[in-house]
């Protein structure tokens, strides 16, 4: 089962994530992003807190949440990966295509 | 009962009367909502042989990229296709072979993206050959394909040093 919830908060919207990202999950992931994306929302955060595994479906859908925004010149951050979720990231090389921050906190202040 | 499946029912039943030790070997459906199951049995076994924390999530990524993939191109999607799965601890490490009995893959295009070429998808097959010391592909079973994937624990590897990601 994964939980998606989004919550506006401030200039921001925040996206979190609960359980495991995989070839199941991931459309319920994509739907909520590209909802968003849709909106050409400014700001999208991705909580990552609560993501205990995530395999290349769910990386493919933040890519394509990335590329979205990216037409609309707004942000797409990410932040609370855990070991799981880094790991991916590094192995695919995209730890350097988005902005990751450790905390919530550290990803409203890279906005200001 | 067509051939294809008679076939397939005489190598299940070979290969479960050919079970090795410290084997694990269950059938599954190509169902994407059972995947959690071959993580958890994976990640297991990973526990077992003495993988660090890592090289575990490694391991486990492999293993699903590879169901994910016999679901998305051997089966096309398909929720109620056969798939056998053998996982054992070997002297230094995890072997785990995926068998399927779809649609034959292309060797020549099974291969990953270029990492620069930022899009979504096409990332699965880097994922396994990152995170695997051997992949061995065969299509030249009869009926469908099988993925070796061979991970050996790091002391038996001179080229991997464990990073602690705080």
């Amino acid at each position: 089962m994964i939980e998606v919830v989004t919550r506006h908060q401030h200039a921001a919207t925040i996206v979190s994530i609960k359980g495991d990202v995989d070839l199941y999950s991931s459309p319920s992931v994509r739907k909520a992003i590209i909802a968003l994306t849709e909106r050409k929302t400014p700001a999208i955060l991705v909580d990552l807190q609560n993501v205990s595994y995530m395999d290349s479906s769910g990386v493919a859908t933040l890519v394509e949440g990335l590329q979205q925004t990216g037409k609309y010149k707004g942000h797409f951050k990410l932040f609370g990966l855990g070991l799981a979720v880094r790991e991916v990231f590094e192995l695919s090389r995209l730890d350097k295509v988005f902005e990751i921050y450790p905390s919530e906190d550290a990803a409203f202040s890279s906005l200001i | 009962m067509n051939s294809l499946s008679q076939n397939r029912d005489q190598q299940v039943a070979e290969d479960s009367a050919a079970i090795p030790s410290n084997t694990v070997q269950f059938h599954l459906t190509s169902d994407p909502k059972l995947l959690k199951v071959v993580r958890l049995v994976v990640g297991h076994l990973c526990d077992l042989a003495g993988f660090p924390e890592a090289q575990r999530h490694r391991a486990t990524l492999a293993v699903d990229e590879a169901c994910a993939n016999i679901i998305r191109h051997a089966y096309e999607g398909a929720t109620d296709r056969p798939v056998i799965i053998t996982a054992r601890l070997i002297d230094n490490g995890i072997e785990v072979v995926l068998r399927d009995f779809g649609k034959k893959a292309d060797v020549e295009k099974i291969k990953s993206r270029e990492l620069d070429d930022i899009r979504p998808g096409g990332l699965g097959v880097h994922l396994m050959q990152s995170a695997m010391d051997e992949v061995v592909f065969d299509n030249t079973l009869p009926e469908g394909n099988q993925l070796t994937l061979i991970k050996y624990l790091p002391q038996f590897r001179s080229d991997i040093h464990e990073e602690v990601i705080p």
